[in-house]
């Protein structure tokens, strides 16, 4: 038995089936019919059908590593969350309805079930919220409301379209609790004993967040994130410390048990 | 149109002549995500492993890649389990794969890269080896693969230690590639393999600092094929032993330039970052071009 989905060796062409925006998040949906059903916490290597390449400074050259969403049974309607942060994530967001797609995956190890007597509880910054949707889609009924944290109202606001039951924090208060998640998380873990925290956000947040939970003896599972050329396994470019040396996210993460981590450092992430 | 037909190469028969370039492809890794369909459509003709040092390596620090016009930067400093590491996990494990295992080994001594030799020198899983000499030496601290006796003090060294092929993968960051690759040939190689990756720089641009840890690293992809199809060129007309080329193939078409340029067979390395399939595709791509005389260009 593998530890994950694994993924069919061809890289698929698809379609652009729909695409919505909401403030400076782009949501594209394809159709993956030669593909499996993701776990929640895998990726995909993402690029243009066309002009990948060529553009501002001549890239992007490489394919971008995007967490799905949301996927339904069959490799249907696969949904990633997009924010334009460079030229990678710049192309695809101009995608429209019909143009073509490539994806590679589904890659890397997702997310586990909780422990035995842990209840989980949904953490995420930006548009790392993305991995939550699906996991909350997994975990069904009776999962405590997600907290998540946003820069601004713009993004908070985007958020409530798909995972409505948030609690929300924001750097500038225009939504929301005025400050950070992990003021949200630290009352949370003094409240109840059992929680098992699933993160993913930007890296200065999951610190916070490990840190938090080791103080409180929570375990952890942090959906971590690199630039990565190829996400599987092929490249090593994308590795994090852990307290056994190195290892490569694309194959022995994206998620990672926070014990295993002496810090999160954020590394060489590519737009 | 051509027939695909079986490609000899120092002795050992390939299905067709696209393997990879060391060090871009981890059959094992890539077995986990894609399963056994991995070795039912094998993308290579032959499988080159990551470069194999006496001791482990944990590589550089991250930052390791970096995007550039056409191509990538890397600094990925070599990680391996170590010669007996090697021999005890990854070596049974590669021998299951249905094409011929290449091991590429690197030293820091000629010493150490007698070990590295000797050990693989009567194993029947390995048809090859290949010599990275883009290290330097550290106790005459020149570069194996810089200088033409530097390269030829070697290749002697460890030529009497087995009776396998010994591909030296050359460097590019050298004065005289094709004497380094003449070399090679008289101390006794059975063929040269090139281009590694160029030596290059990136700068962080809000900092200023270099993007990589390793602070420089290596350049690949598309941005050095027509650096590399001059230095196959030359180095094919200097030596008479066998020439693997590479360097930013992704196509049928610049696989056929190479061979066109002397090399025997092809390596595709960072092209199978973006579609693992890429060495197939490629292949199967040369096989539906015009047949152009080999060794076109001369």
């Amino acid at each position: 038995m593998s530890d994950r989905i694994q993924a069919p060796l061809d890289r698929r062409r698809v379609l652009v089936g729909a695409r919505s925006v909401r403030g400076p998040y782009v949501v594209l949906a394809c159709e993956d019919p030669d593909g499996p059903r993701p776990q929640a916490g895998q990726f995909y290597m993402l690029s243009a059908g066309g002009r990948w390449g060529g553009g501002d400074g001549e890239r992007p050259f490489l394919p971008r590593a995007l967490s799905v969403m949301r996927a339904a049974p069959g490799g249907r309607g696969l949904e990633f969350l997009i924010e334009d942060v460079g030229p990678g994530t710049a192309r695809l967001c101009e995608l429209q309805v019909g143009d073509g797609l490539l994806l590679l995956g589904p890659l890397g190890v997702g997310f586990a079930a909780p422990r035995e007597g842990r209840r989980p509880l949904l953490v995420g910054g930006g548009v790392g919220i993305a991995p939550l949707v699906i996991l909350r889609d997994r975990l069904g009924p009776g999962v405590p409301p997600p907290l998540l944290g946003f820069r601004d109202t713009a993004r908070a606001l985007a958020s409530r379209e798909w995972l409505p039951a948030a609690r929300v924090a924001t750097d500038d208060g225009g939504y929301g609790h005025r400050g950070l998640v992990t003021d949200l998380l630290a009352a949370e873990l003094a409240r109840d004993g059992h929680a098992e925290v699933y993160a993913c956000g930007p890296p200065a947040m999951l610190e916070a967040v490990r840190l938090l939970c080791a103080e409180h003896r929570a375990p952890a599972q942090l959906a971590l994130e690199s630039g990565m050329a190829c996400g599987y396994g092929a490249c090593f470019g994308c590795v994090v410390r852990t307290r056994e040396g190195y290892i490569r996210l694309c194959v022995d993460g994206p998620v990672v048990d926070a014990d295993r981590l002496e810090a999160v450092v954020g590394v060489g992430a590519v737009g | 149109m051509t027939e695909a037909t079986t490609v000899g190469f120092c002795g050992i028969e390939l299905a067709h002549p696209i393997i990879n370039g060391s060090g871009t492809f981890d059959a094992i890794a890539a077995r986990r995500v894609f399963g056994d369909e991995l070795l039912e459509r094998f993308p290579f003709a032959a499988f080159v492993t990551k470069t194999v040092t006496v001791e482990p390596r944990a590589g550089n620090p991250p930052p390791r890649l970096w995007e550039l016009p056409a191509g990538l930067l890397n600094s990925i400093g070599l990680p391996n389990r170590g010669l007996a590491g090697f021999l005890e996990h990854d070596l049974p494990v590669l021998a299951e794969l249905p094409v011929p295992l290449i091991v590429n080994v690197m030293g820091f001594t000629r010493d150490q890269v007698a070990t590295l030799v000797a050990a693989f020198a009567e194993r029947d899983e390995v048809a090859a080896l290949e010599l990275n000499v883009s290290c330097p030496n550290v106790e005459t601290g020149m570069l194996m693969g810089a200088d033409p006796r530097e390269t030829a003090a070697l290749v002697e060294r460890v030529r009497p230690l087995t009776a396998k092929p010994l591909i030296v993968k050359l460097t590019p960051n050298a004065a005289d590639v094709p004497a380094v690759a003449r070399a090679a040939q008289e101390a006794g190689a059975d063929a040269v393999s090139l281009i590694n990756t160029l030596r290059g720089m990136a700068l962080e641009p809000a900092s200023g600092e270099p993007a990589l840890g390793g602070i420089t690293g290596g350049v690949s992809g598309p941005a050095v094929r027509a650096i590399a199809l001059a230095q196959v060129h030359a180095v094919a007309a200097a030596v008479s032993i066998g020439v693997v080329g590479m360097g930013g193939v992704q196509r049928g078409r610049d696989a056929a330039d190479l061979m066109a340029a002397g090399a025997d067979l092809v390596a595709v390395g960072t092209e199978s970052f973006r579609d693992p399939m890429a060495g197939l595709r490629v292949a199967t791509e040369l096989v539906a071009l015009p047949v152009s005389g080999a060794g076109a260009v001369v």
